[in-house]
């Protein structure tokens, strides 16, 4: 999957309320959940961003409740990958158990402005500015995160391991 | 060798490891496992694609409606069905229906369904709350849950341990809320990201076991992977009637590794008010006088216990709340509002002008039961006030202990106990 598309820059400690508001968490449709997406931090952001959209952010992004609904919402939204200083823990966990795209890089998180065209090689973990032409290192993905997403996430994994014959 | 810490320790025994180094990955067996009505649905929803027959034990599967219970709408009566409908199907033993349940890291101790030593994941991040028993237990999302849910196990990877040691003697109105923000606003939210926070000293051996799980909450406000007080003596005459399953009680080694200490003396501390937008924006009681408040909520898995309701009627004893505020009490679980009710406590909240709940979560998340308007300002025993936590964006939640908000909700503003006396 190409993760190319425009930067939308937001700050540190971006908290799952403002990802995706508990008062929409009635409901755990990703297609209702993407409507909120980012809204308590930008109320706008819904309706300006264009699938395959980058969020570029600062330190500590998704910090505060477990909801997996945050990265949900990022997901389904369109939005192709998120890229920041550093995530709390249970948001990181979530993105790789449901398959959204992320990338620790402090250097892309400064150097991208919001605007720029950006473009992410995730297998190698390199994040392009292709406004400013530049390139960016990211983190490398822990070996283990790496084989779950290889399975197809934290379900298939689970499923391969408890019923290893079944190659359905 | 280099001795293991608490937490290290409780890690390689459920992976059947002699020892365990921080960094390390490792597939760990849970004793049990933890969910709501926000966060069951999608692991219900994911569980049944991994298409097992049923979970990996009945009795280690705990789920808990309560965040939007008494069902608040049409779509959370859905959710809460669907929890109902899977305890069923899987013939779930600690399944807590309305009327029986409570907040769920209130319920689950005084449950008895988790002790010292256990090694617990729950999908919500105050799971961290049973480190104050002596247990490790952490936040995961639904995924992982319905992950463990099959399996009865899960991969961590085992922390780094900050120590803190608070020495000294606790002040009057000084308890557990006031340390773990005081901390907090020294590291800051991230300032024990992926991290163990170990409290220990002589002032967290003075605190009730309320106050100690009030501090283990509160670690993932400080990005921390989990929170945990060695178990002692107050934590055996806690859990002793309790457990329903054996305990065991692990220390660390004086030898153990530490990331950092971190020493402080709380002799002179007061009590913390945390401004807006983040539990790191904290002040002493004193600075944050001039603040008009329009609720106040006493309640949570933070302070909903039953010491925190005792220390708020103390302190509202023989006045009103003031006729600019409402003032909210949301006993814990259905266990502590009977034993406030038989203490006094709820008629004296009542006397006084405060609207009493049944259990929920309610107001914490900006669920229902007390949301706030826009411009509106919340002062709250609860343990976040990020943007639009509790209603409208603009409106604004402060955080405190439950001696401060009691105060403050007799004053109209907020105010510190020591001036209602
Ligand atoms: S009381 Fe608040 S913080 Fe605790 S579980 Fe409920 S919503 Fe979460």
């Amino acid at each position: 999957m190409a993760l190319q598309g425009k930067a939308w820059k937001f700050g540190a400690d971006v908290d799952t309320d403002a990802i995706i508001p508990a008062r929409y968490l009635n409901t755990s449709d990703p297609a209702e959940l993407a409507k909120h997406c980012m809204e308590d931090a930008d109320p706008e952001f819904p309706n300006k961003m264009q699938p395959g959209d980058i969020i570029v952010a600062d330190k500590n992004f998704g910090c505060g409740s477990s909801r997996e609904h945050a990265p949900i919402a990022i997901k389904a939204a369109g939005v192709s990958c998120v890229i920041a200083k550093s995530y709390a823990r249970i948001f990181y966990r979530n993105a790789f158990n449901i398959g959204l795209p992320i990338f620790e890089c402090a250097e892309a998180a400064e150097a991208i402005e919001e605007g720029d065209e950006v473009a992410v090689d995730a297998a190698r973990g390199i994040v392009k500015n292709l406004t400013k032409n530049e390139t960016y290192q990211a983190t490398p993905v822990p070996e283990f995160m790496q084989q779950i997403i290889d399975a197809g996430g934290l379900i298939d994994y689970v499923a391969k391991r408890l019923r290893p014959t079944d190659q359905a | 060798m280099m001795g293991m810490t608490i937490t290290e320790k409780i890690l390689a025994a459920h992976a059947g490891m002699d020892r365990v180094e921080p960094g390390q990955l490792i597939n760990v067996k849970v004793d049990l496992v933890l969910g709501n009505d926000i966060t069951a649905p999608v692991a219900i929803r994911e569980f049944d694609r991994i298409g097992v027959e049923t979970v990996w034990d009945r009795e280690r599967v705990v789920l808990v409606p309560d965040h939007f219970v008494p069902n608040k709408d049409i779509m959370s009566a859905e959710q809460a069905k669907q929890l109902r409908e899977f305890a069923r199907k899987h013939r779930l033993t600690n399944y807590f229906e309305v009327g029986r349940m409570g907040v769920e890291h209130c319920l689950l101790p005084e449950q008895g369904l988790v002790g010292p030593g256990d090694l617990v994941i729950g999908a919500d991040s105050h799971t961290c709350t049973y480190g104050g028993l002596g247990a490790f237990s952490t936040g995961v999302g639904s995924t992982d849950l319905a992950a463990a849910m099959a399996l009865g196990e899960t991969w961590l990877k085992v922390p780094e341990s900050i120590k803190f040691v608070f020495n000294g003697e606790l002040p009057r109105w000084v308890g557990g809320k006031d340390l773990i923000l005081y901390i907090i606003g020294q590291i800051g939210v991230d300032g024990a990201l992926y991290m163990a926070m170990e409290f220990t000293g002589p002032a967290i051996e003075a605190l009730n076991i309320d106050g100690r799980m009030t501090m283990a909450n509160m670690a993932i406000e400080a990005g921390a992977k989990n929170g945990i007080v060695p178990p002692d003596e107050v934590t055996r005459a806690y859990v002793e009637n309790r457990a329903k399953r054996p305990y065991t009680f692990y220390q660390s080694d004086p030898d153990a590794n530490y990331a950092r200490v971190i020493e402080i003396d709380v002799s002179k501390l007061e009590p913390q008010i945390a401004f807006p937008h983040l539990p790191e924006n904290t002040r002493p009681v004193s600075e944050a006088t001039d603040v008009a408040i329009d609720q106040v909520v006493i309640g949570s898995c933070t302070n909903g216990r039953l010491s925190d309701l005792q220390l708020a009627a103390e302190v509202l004893k023989g006045h009103r709340v003031s006729d600019n505020l409402r003032l909210l009490v949301i006993p814990g679980t259905q266990e502590i509002y009977l034993q406030a009710m038989k203490e006094g406590l709820v008629e004296q909240f009542i006397n006084a002008g405060a609207a009493v709940s049944t259990p929920t979560c309610g107001p914490c998340l900006g669920g229902h039961m007390g949301i706030l308007a826009r411009g509106e300002r919340a002062l709250a025993t609860t343990n976040r006030n990020f943007v639009g936590r509790m209603g409208h964006p603009e409106s604004e939640v402060y955080l405190c202990n439950p001696a401060v908000a009691a105060a403050s909700a007799v004053l109209g503003r907020i105010a510190a106990p020591w001036e209602v006396e």
